[in-house]
Parts: C-alpha cells; structure tokens; sequence
C-alpha cells in the first residue's frame, strides 16, 4: 500500500473516530464535577485504615492486586529485555574505553549522586504520607545512580552496579510482594488482605499496616528493574559489537 | 463546566495514531505510541478532577476540610504510566533488533514478512 | 476455596520470580522442571476451583467484600467459563513447557530460567485475565499477557522476521490496550465504578444507550477484538505467529487469541448487556458480521499459503471469526457450542504448531513446495498430523465436532453453511500439507508460479541446537496427548452437559437443553471432513485447477507487513464497529 492510499485511510479512520469520541465527550459529565462515589469511598476507607496519601491506599490496599499486575508487568519487560537483548554468537563483547569528563561535570555528578540517591529512598519512606511511593521513589533511586556514568564513565557505574545481585534483587522483591499477599490467605482472610498488623498513628511512618511494606517492596523492585533495564540498552550502546567489527 | 480537557485527551490520543500510521522510522513510532497513551492519562485525570478541589494527601490537610479530587484515576493513571514506560521500553529493544538484522529501522524498507 | 482463586495468578508469578532469582546458579533442567511443576501445580489448582465453581465464586481480593452493595477493592469472578479457560491456559502452558524441554539453542548467558519464567508470567497473565471481574484490572492483566507475549514472539532475536513480527504485534496490540483504556475512562466518568457488574447497573440507571456508550463499547472492544484479531485487526496475527518460537505458537494460536474472544463476551456479559447498555441486536450484527468477514478471510488465505507455520496462523483467524459469530448469535446453546469448541481446537491446533515444530527442527524450512514428500521418514508424526487436519474439519468424535455442531444447530440457516466451509478449507489445506509433505503424493510442485509477494517458509532456522536427528519423545508425546485431550472433550461421557451447566450458569442462566451429539451434528462433521478431503486431494492431484486466482492477489497484498497500515486498518476497524453499532443507539 503506498503512502498516499494510507494517509487517505488514516484520514478517514480518524475522522470517523473523531466524530464518534467527541460526540461521547459531549455527553461525559462536566469537567470538575462532584460525583464521584468510587473516590469518595477509597477517602474514607483510607482514613479509617489511618493511611495519610489515599493513592497509596488505593495502590496498595484497595487495588493492591492491579499493583501486583502492574508490578510484574515491569518485571516481564525487564526479563524480557534482558532476553531480547542478550549477546548474540555473531556479537563479543568490547572492554569499554575511559572518557574524559568535563571536571565541572564531574563534580557536579558527584556532588548530586549521593543526594539523589537519598532523595529517591526518602520518596519510597514516605509513599503512604506523601506524594511519592515506590514507584516514584525507586525511579529516582535507579537514574541516580546513573549520574556516575555521566560524571566519571562506564567503567566506574559498572564497579557500583553489579547488574546480576540488581537481577536478584529485583525477583527477590516481587517474590517478597507475594509473599505478603499469600500471608493473607494463610492468616484466613484474603489475598493481599490488609489485617494482618495494626493501622498504628496517623501520619507516621509505620502507619497503614501492610501498605508501607507493599510500598517498600515495590520501591526495591523498581529501582533494581529500571537498573537492570538501563543496564542492558546502556550494553549495547557502549560494550556490545558485531564481530565482523564496526 | 467544559469538555475541553476530554477533548484535549481526544486529540493527544488521534495525533499519536496518526504519526504512529505514517511514521517513516520505528523510533518515532515507539514515540507516537507513548503519545497515544498520553491521550489517556489527560483523559483519566480530566474525570477525576473536581472543582476546587486539592490532592487527595491527608499529612497537612484536616480531612473534611476541603474537597479533594478523585485518588482512584490517580492510581489508574500511576499504572497506566508504569505500563506505558515498560512497553515503550520493550519495543525500543525490538527496534534495535531490528535495526541491527534488517539494517534499517525504516519500516517502509521492512519487507520479510508479506502475504 | 474462593479465597484460593486470586492463587491462579500468583503461583505462577511466585515460580516465575523464584527462577529468576536462582536462575544464574541453576543448571538448565532444574530450572525447566521447576518451570513445568509451577505450571502444573496451577492447572491442578484451577482445575480444583473449577471443580468447586457451582455456583460461580466471587472474589473480593484483599477482603474488600461490599458494604451496601459497594466496595472499593478489585472482584475476581471464578465461574466455569473463567476457571475453565484459565484450566485450558495452564494445561498448554504445561503441554509448551514440556515441549520445549531442552529445545532452544542456548538460553542467555546465566540466564538460564529465563525462557521458563517468561512462559510462567504468560500463564499468570491470561489466567489473571479469564478470572477478572474488575475491568480496569483486566486491562492490567491484558497487558501482562502482552507484553511478555511480545517478548516470547521475539525471543529468536537473530531472525529477521522474528523481530518485525514481534515489534508489528506489540505495536498493534498496544495501541488497541489503550483504546480500552479510554474506553474504560469514559464508563468511569459516567458511572464512576470499575466492577464490570456495577459499571452495567451504572450504566442502566442512567437510561438509554447514548453516544458515551457507543464510543465506549467501541474503544474497549477494539482492544478485544485486536488480541481476538478479527478482521480488520487482525493482521498482526499471521506475521507474529510464523515467526514466533513453537511453543509460544502453540499458547498464541490455542488460547491467547480465545481469550480476546471470550474478552467480548464477558464484556457484553457484564457491563453492556442491560437496558443501559447496547442493545442485543448491534451486538449481533457487529459479531456476526466481523466474524463472518474474518471467517472468510481467514480461510482464503489459509488455503493460499505455503508457509506452514503462518498457513496455521490464518487457520486460527478463520476459527476465531467463527467463535465470534456463535458468541454473537447471544443463545445459550450457541454459547455452549463455542465453549467445546474452544477446548477441542485448542488441543487440535497446538498439537498441529507442535508437528510443524518437529518439520522445522528436522528439516530448517517450514515451506510446504521445499518439503515435498521429505518427511515420509517421519510416520508418527505424520500420523499426529493427518489426525490433527482431519480434527480440524470437524471429525467426529472429537471435540471440535461437537463443538461446531453443536453451534451449527444454534446459529442455522446460511451461517450453517459457513461453518462448514470454513472448516472444509482450512482443515483442507492442512490435509494438502500433510499429502505433500508426509506423503510426497501428487506431482511436485514447482517453484516458479509462485506470486513474488508472499513469505515461503524457507530459509528459516531451527529452534533447536542442531537439526534433529532423532525427534525427542517429548515433542512427540505432547502432540498425541493434545489430540487426545481434543478427542476426550468429545467423547466423556458427561463432560459436554457439565460445561453446558457451567457456561448457563455464567451467562443469562435458564433452563437449556446440555449440549450432546445429534444425527445432524454428525452428519455435518462428516460433511466438513469429506469436503476437506475433496479439496485436498484435488489440490494435490490437479494444482493447476485450485491455482490462486486473480481476486486473491489484493487480498495477498493487504497483508503487507507494514505497521503503518495494520494501525491504519485499525483506525477504520473502529468506524467499522461504530456504524454496525449505531442504529440501536440512535433508535435508543
């Protein structure tokens, strides 16, 4: 099909489209509206379990189980990466060179990575009080360390980031995220069941219950995932050659 | 009251099919499709938000206070990121592939499988 | 033991993440045959809650059980259709696994649990999404069979083709998961719940159908309908199946595809099939239309191909399309009829990837001139397979004939007619195959006629270490257990009233006459299998005569491989739906 005849189908398929979404849009209730009866509830059940971010509630507690979901779905892209872009027997493996690093930038990096790195384990700390979560939190965590590839080189990320411990450290997480949720049905309540210890203060860290551990959890995961992620694009980019040699 | 933000979603979401329907380079495909599920995070948290409303966090705010806007959409929207990042994440992994067996990463050029 | 149902998703899971954690240390069987208990030991679990799903099991995950009526957690529905469809996707993951015991050329360096913990997450994956009553948490689990499919498909990362057809399918599939999304947006701005069941009654307390109901059933049968791959979405489907390791083939084309299928009748089910919702005629002529088209479609092309592995592929397009028409004729039998044919067809068309695998590890090409008469060698296998086509069409007694008989009695009239060409044509081409290949009858082909725009099947490379000498028992095995499976579903006693009982109990319920073999049931079988004969001895006897004619090169062509028209394709599928859906919504 050429460019033409596909641009025409785009064309029509979208305005078809088009018409058909804003007509729904016309008829979906006012921008800022106040009915919302499934928000209103995940409020109230996440004050009564004294869990101060009511997302971390609904992630954590409520739907814990679409987190579970969405938990592994990072997990399998990651082991998916990993497979995808393995060595290959037509490709070796080069000793990655030492680059040379503006010194403004190298004290910068240096002088950022360590606060980075705190901020991002801070953001997993307080996921059921703040903004923020495991998620946010182990994103940050993971880039930071990355700050050494840009201040120093590969070399020096490399001696920090043994990529086979984040690999284990990354299943060990998700295995402990089930393993909470088992402890439900084991207990007699429920999967992911939120019951097993006490809400405890309002607005302190060990507040919620299971969901600061589910938290923790999560934050483990996605920091050693998104390591292992960047890891393998950062391997092809700079280690990974053809043999007929490039 | 508006439907802007819904049509704004809308929008997001058919500029992203229809760069992602005449894309000459897959990179910028993979891009186009991260555009399209932008169209739903604009489109999730537009029916989540009330008017006048604050972030739905209790560590400053008196609960009751004030209203808050809806935290469900908020950790759909959490989950839709996580899955949209993983999956353009994924791909970018099958164009580099691509792009090393096919040497090309125009799908124009792409013509293994056909019939 | 409903507490036990969210298990079905997180066995597999805990498996999956276990052997990534021991996996640099594992040797290479431990971590298979831990790959194959995990399996198991969910398809033993689903198989006990199927057992116990009389009346169905709901379940509230994380003990979030409704105050009022309303609840803020996430409901899992383990009903026979649910649970017997997350039985199916374990029993194949286990028949896959078994399979590809020792199959690859070498897993990843230390990463020797890989292959066995991305097939674990793929069953977690699709049982997560056959037991999902919540839909925004069936489109997390939607998108982990997805993505990890993506990745599976890809897996031979030094094949070209591989790689396309992996990127055109996760492309195309992702684009659909996110018109669902927006789909499931918009029924949450209307009804603000989640729940299938509650979004239905929010939907009907707000009163007829209107244009919010229209977009939204679109965009989120889009989704459905893409992994479903009926026409027009289903073009990713031949180019990720041909180029898709054996074993994956055998999960993609025996239950993920289904799965989308089923997506649509749980969805109808439960959100659309009240007042509020779209009316029962639209749906009817939106399913029976599609899937009549993809039927078609699928069947034509099929018979077109001398690439076994995507002649496969578009064999399970034309069956999909007919599981959609019995799912869109809205009977309780026709429902029945579908459910056992699902089942037998599964079996049948792994078992057929799993022969064609033994071919392609034999021989390094899958393309049906380049094999003629070079498998006579192979007489097990060849009888695996001539079993498996004539199955195909329809073979009574095994499954897929009481299945298609079963609807063919529900649907009646020229929709009859339909089905019994479909499966004629298919399970033809698959017989001229197995004449060609296994037996070397007929002249041989020749190779010039052939249009230059099409994918032969040569040139392809073994998934195995070295070519096979010797075929391993268990790539022989799984196929003759999956056609026994297939043949089981036919002939238990019993086995066809008790999913008939299960499929009513999910659905509209009433008092309905348990599905059973009729005269004209088969009759129709055997009419079905005969012409599947006819057209292959005559296409092996007389290839002149069946040659492809002029009309089916633009058909050929449309299939082009290119991403860029698959999403145009899909852009104008969704206008499709929306205008055979309108009529009822302007008359609401």
């Amino acid at each position: 099909m050429n460019r033409r005849v596909r641009l025409l189908m785009v064309l029509a398929g979208g305005a078809g489209l088009a018409a058909l979404l804003v007509a729904a849009c016309l008829d979906m209730p006012g921008f800022g509206g106040d009915r919302h009866p499934y928000g209103d509830r995940a409020v109230h059940e996440s004050l009564a379990r004294r869990t101060a971010n009511t997302i971390a509630s609904v992630n954590f507690d409520q739907r814990a189980f679409d987190t579970l979901g969405e938990m592994t779905i990072l997990f399998g892209a990651v082991l998916g990466t990993v497979v995808l872009l393995r060595q290959t027997r037509d490709e070796r493996r080069a000793a990655p060179r030492p680059e040379d690093v503006a010194p403004p930038v190298r004290r910068y990096a240096l002088a950022v990575l360590p606060v980075a790195v705190l901020t991002g384990l801070y953001v997993i700390a307080h996921g059921q009080l703040s903004p923020g979560g495991g998620f946010q939190g182990g994103v940050v965590a993971a880039t930071a360390l990355h700050l050494l590839y840009l201040g120093a080189d590969y070399r020096a990320l490399e001696r920090i980031r043994p990529v086979g411990l984040y690999e284990v450290g990354d299943a060990l997480a998700a295995s402990a995220y089930l393993v909470l949720g088992l402890a439900g049905v084991l207990a007699g309540t429920a999967f992911l069941a939120n019951t097993l210890l006490p809400y405890g203060t309002f607005n302190t860290l060990t507040s919620g219950g299971t969901v600061p551990l589910l938290n923790a959890a999560i934050g483990m995961e996605v920091a050693c995932a998104v390591v292992v992620l960047l890891a393998r694009f950062l391997d092809q980019a700079v280690e990974i050659e053809e043999e007929s040699g490039t | 009251m508006s439907v802007l933000p819904y049509l704004v979603a809308v929008w997001i979401f058919l500029v992203g099919a229809h760069g992602l329907a005449t894309s000459r380079n897959l990179i910028h495909a993979v891009g186009c499709l991260a555009v399209c599920q932008s169209g739903t995070y604009v489109l999730l948290l537009a029916v989540g938000y009330r008017e006048g409303a604050t972030a739905p966090v209790y560590a400053d705010l008196e609960p009751g206070s004030r209203p808050v806007v809806d935290p469900v959409v908020q950790a759909l929207a959490l989950t839709d990121v996580v899955v949209g990042a993983t999956v353009t994440a994924l791909l970018l992994a099958l164009v580099m592939q691509i792009a090393k067996r096919h040497g090309t990463v125009d799908p124009d050029e792409l013509s293994e499988l056909r019939g | 033991m409903k507490h036990l149902l969210p298990l079905v998703v997180a066995v597999p899971l805990l498996g999956a993440a276990l052997l990534v954690a021991g996996g640099r240390r594992l040797p290479r069987v431990v971590a298979e045959t831990v790959g194959c208990a995990v399996a198991a030991g969910t398809a033993a679990l689903a198989l006990l809650l199927l057992a116990n799903s009389s009346p169905p099991m709901v379940e509230w995950v994380g003990g979030w059980t409704p105050e009022n009526g309303r609840s803020v957690g996430i409901v899992l529905v383990g009903d026979g259709p649910g649970l017997g469809l997350a039985a199916l996707a374990s029993l194949l993951t286990v028949a896959a696994l078994a399979y590809s015991w020792h199959y690859f050329d070498e897993p990843p360096r230390r990463h020797t649990g890989s292959f066995p913990a991305l097939v674990l997450l793929f069953q977690a994956g699709m049982c997560g999404f056959a037991v999902a009553g919540d839909l925004f948490n069936a489109f997390v689990f939607f998108e982990l069979m997805s993505v990890v499919a993506y990745a599976l498909t890809g897996h031979r990362v030094e094949e070209a083709k591989a790689v396309q057809g992996a990127l055109t399918f996760g492309v195309v599939t992702s684009l659909g998961a996110y018109a669902m999304l927006m789909g499931i947006a918009l029924l949450y701005a209307r009804t603000g719940e989640l729940a299938m069941a509650h979004i239905g009654r929010g939907l009907d307390r707000h009163g007829g159908p209107d244009a919010l109901v229209l977009a939204a059933f679109v965009l989120v049968l889009t989704g459905l309908l893409v992994k479903a791959a009926a026409v027009p979405f289903h073009f990713w489907l031949p180019d990720a199946h041909a180029v898709a390791p054996t074993p994956v083939c055998m999960l993609l084309s025996g239950v993920m595809v289904e799965l989308g299928a089923y997506g649509v009748w749980r969805v109808h089910d439960s959100v659309f099939s009240g007042p509020g919702g779209v009316p029962e005629a639209d749906l009817e002529r939106v399913l029976v239309v599609l899937g009549s088209l993809t039927a078609v479609i699928g069947a034509v092309m099929c018979w077109y191909q001398r690439h076994v592995k995507r002649l496969l592929a578009y064999s399970t397009v034309a069956h999909t399309g007919l599981f959609l028409v019995g799912i869109g004729i809205l009977t309780p039998q026709a429902d029945d009829g579908i459910a056992l044919y699902v089942l037998g067809h599964a079996g049948v068309k792994a078992a057929l990837f799993a022969c064609t695998g033994i071919l392609l590890d034999r021989y390094g090409t899958v393309d049906e001139h380049a094999l003629y008469g070079r498998a006579r060698e192979l007489r097990g296998v060849a009888v695996l397979f001539l079993v498996g086509a004539l199955a195909l069409g329809g073979l009574p007694p095994f499954g897929t004939a009481l299945g298609k008989a079963v609807t063919e009695e529900a649907v009646g009239g020229p929709l009859t007619v339909l089905y019994v060409a479909v499966s004629a044509i298919t399970a033809g081409a698959v017989l001229r195959v197995a004449a060609r290949v296994f037996l070397g009858l007929g002249p041989q082909p020749g190779e010039t006629p052939s249009p230059a725009y099409e994918t032969t099947g040569a040139g392809e490379e073994p998934e195995t270490r070295h070519r096979l000498g010797r075929v391993p028992g268990t790539m022989t095995a799984v196929p003759a257990l999956l056609l026994a499976g297939a043949l089981a579903v036919g002939v238990t006693p019993g086995f066809a009233a008790g999913v008939s009982r299960a499929v009513n109990e999910a659905g509209s319920g009433g008092a309905v006459t348990p599905a059973h073999w009729t005269p004209p049931g088969v009759l129709l079988g055997l009419v079905s299998t005969a012409l599947a004969a006819g057209l292959a001895t005559l296409a092996v006897t007389r290839p002149a005569l069946l040659a492809e004619p002029g009309w089916a090169a633009p058909l050929r062509r449309l299939q082009s491989g290119h991403i860029g028209d698959y999403v145009a394709w899909t852009l104008l599928g969704t206008v499709l739906l929306g205008v055979l859906a309108l009529p009822g919504v302007l008359g609401a």
